[in-house]
Formats: C-alpha cells, structure tokens, sequence
C-alpha cells in the first residue's frame, strides 16, 4: 500500500493523501503506474533526443492498409513543419506495398479528413484510410 | 417544434447485434407522425461467388464524429424528431443486418428523404471497413460513394475546418452541401 500510496501521490500532488485511502481496487492503481514508468521516461528521452526540430505522431493503419504493413499502428518522428504528404512518403519507404493503395486513400489527421498539405504537430494522430466499404 | 438534436449513435463490438426494435423506439415521439427506416443485410453472393461472412471494422471515434456530422446536415436540410444509426463490427453471417437507420418526422416526406441521405452519406464518408469471405478468398470492400467522394475528402479546408461532415455553406440557391457531406440538392440532382 505505501508504494502504490507514493504512485498516486506523486501524480496527484503530494497533498491528497487522504483521498488516496478511498481508492479501494489496487487494480487501477497499478495500472496508472505502470503507464507512467513504460511511457514517460521514455518520451522524455525521445524529446531530448530530438530536440526541438522534430515531431512524433501515431500513425494509424485501418483495413488493406493494415494487411500490407502488417502493423495496426505506430509511432513516426518526422521533423518539425512535415505535412501529412511528406509523413506518407516516409511511411512508404518504411512500408513500399502501401504504394499499392496511394491513388485511392485518404489521410484523416486527429479524426478528420484532412489534404495531405496539413502540417503535423507533436502527437498528432494520422490515419491511413483506405477506400471505406461501410453499409 | 423543438429542434433539439435528439441522435443515438451505435458502433458495435463483436457478435453484437443491432437491436432494431429499441432503435425504432428511441426515435418514436407522439409528435411525430412517420418514421422511416433503413436496414443493411449481408447477401449470400457477390459476382456469382459464395459469400461465407461479412467482416467489419472502423476507426470508431473517427465513425461516430462523422455520423453525428451527417445527423448534423440533415437536421438542416430536414424536419427530423429524433435519428438512430447503428452499424455493427466484426463478422456479421449472410442474412444479418449490418447497419440499421431509423429517423423521425413529423410527416413522411422529411424521414424519407433524410433517411436516403444519411445511409448514402455513411456510404460515402464514414470510415467503416468490409472484407468479404468467400469459399475461396476473400477481399476488402470498396464503396462506389466513397470513390466519387475521395477528391473532396481531400480538399483543402475553407471555413467550416476539416470536418468529415462538413457543415452547409449557404450560398444562393440555399441549401448547398460541401465537403464530405453533401446536401438535399446533390441527393436530388442524382435522382433526376
């Protein structure tokens, strides 16, 4: 219980220990841990690293797109000012058979339909939306 | 009449299938005097092959902020009570239905219109995903409405943001769709 008591309290701030005893499923408590200390470390690494001259976006595979890259999504850096055409022509070196659908997707950036001019910032999300077949 | 956007909309997970009936009770209102529906079943062929199953997936947050988009557009070209849209995920056997649309109106011709533009624009806009599973093979789907649409998904956005469904723009003749979502007026051209 201390443990889990100084996770909460580190995230919460340090003067919220007397809520903390209301949580009663240590469940959730261990599941916020081990989201801080598999991700944050990390991502600040990442962002040392690069700097200020690139951006991280997700990037996500739906449908064919995901059968020909074999992955449902994934994280690219590209760097800072990348329009969503620029992180498709890096994703297409990474994944050549996405070729095969280039003349029929569409992009959605941050769950919208966007032009592949759209510039990308830091944690954006893009979609690689190939023909939908809804209905 | 209220205008309160009264929407129900339902992506569903796996072997989850629609509830027709509470769909149709969600939009019934004692001030509404017709209801229209649509229903999507999974046919048996395709181009003299036999379909075994049908396999839906869909970038949800993304098909739930375009449906509420198209709910939008044809709030405003329409009259509508209430709108129910429900479109099911994961395999869905020959017979069952795969998407469901039921609206409201205080007369039939309001319902019937809107509920032809809202399945024509899921069709179009919304990302949904079926892969077809025959005896030997199977394939991923590809909308017509989607293909006529694409270039227009892709335009760059003027005032109204990127939305999927993008609101009207009001021009002269009045109703006027624009973007991924397209108004009464395109519905009525196709149909001349």
């Amino acid at each position: 219980m201390s443990e889990n008591s100084a996770g909460i309290g580190d995230l919460l701030g340090s003067s919220r220990t007397s809520f903390i005893y209301q949580f009663k499923s240590s469940d959730i408590i261990g599941t916020w841990q081990s989201m801080e200390m598999e991700n944050m470390p990390e991502k600040f690494d990442r962002e040392e690293e690069k700097g200020n001259n690139s951006v991280e976006i997700k990037v996500l595979f739906f449908a064919r797109a995901r059968d020909l890259t074999g992955v449902s999504e994934m994280q690219l850096a590209v760097s800072a000012g990348s329009t969503a055409h620029d992180c498709l022509n890096k994703l297409i070196l990474t994944y050549p058979s996405l070729e095969e659908i280039r003349s029929c997707m569409v992009l959605a950036l941050n769950e919208e339909y966007t032009p592949e001019s759209a510039v990308v910032k830091n944690r954006d999300e893009l979609a690689i939306i190939p023909p939908i077949s809804g209905g | 009449m209220s205008d309160e956007e009264r929407n129900l909309i339902e992506i569903l997970e796996e072997n989850t299938p629609i509830d027709i009936n509470k769909l149709i009770n969600y939009v019934q209102a004692p001030h509404c005097g017709a209801i229209a529906t649509f229903s999507g079943t999974t046919r048996d062929t395709f181009e003299g092959k036999t379909v075994l199953e049908l396999r839906y997936e869909a970038y949800v947050p993304m098909a739930i902020r375009c449906i509420k988009s198209i709910c939008m557009s044809a709030r405003s070209s329409w009259d509508l009570g209430s709108i129910a849209v429900a479109h099911r995920l994961g395999p869905v056997s020959v017979g069952e239905t795969s998407v469901f649309v039921a609206i409201s109106s205080v007369h039939r011709a309001d319902t019937l219109d809107a509920c032809k533009f809202v399945i024509d624009e899921i069709k179009a806009s919304v990302p949904i995903w079926k892969k077809e599973v025959y005896t030997n093979g199977e394939v991923w789907k590809e909308n017509s409405e989607f293909v006529e649409r694409r270039e227009e998904l892709q335009k760059p956005s003027s005032d109204n943001g990127n939305e999927c469904c993008r609101k009207k723009v009001s021009t002269d003749e009045g109703h006027r769709g624009r973007g991924c979502c397209t108004g009464k007026v395109k519905i009525n051209d196709e149909m001349v």
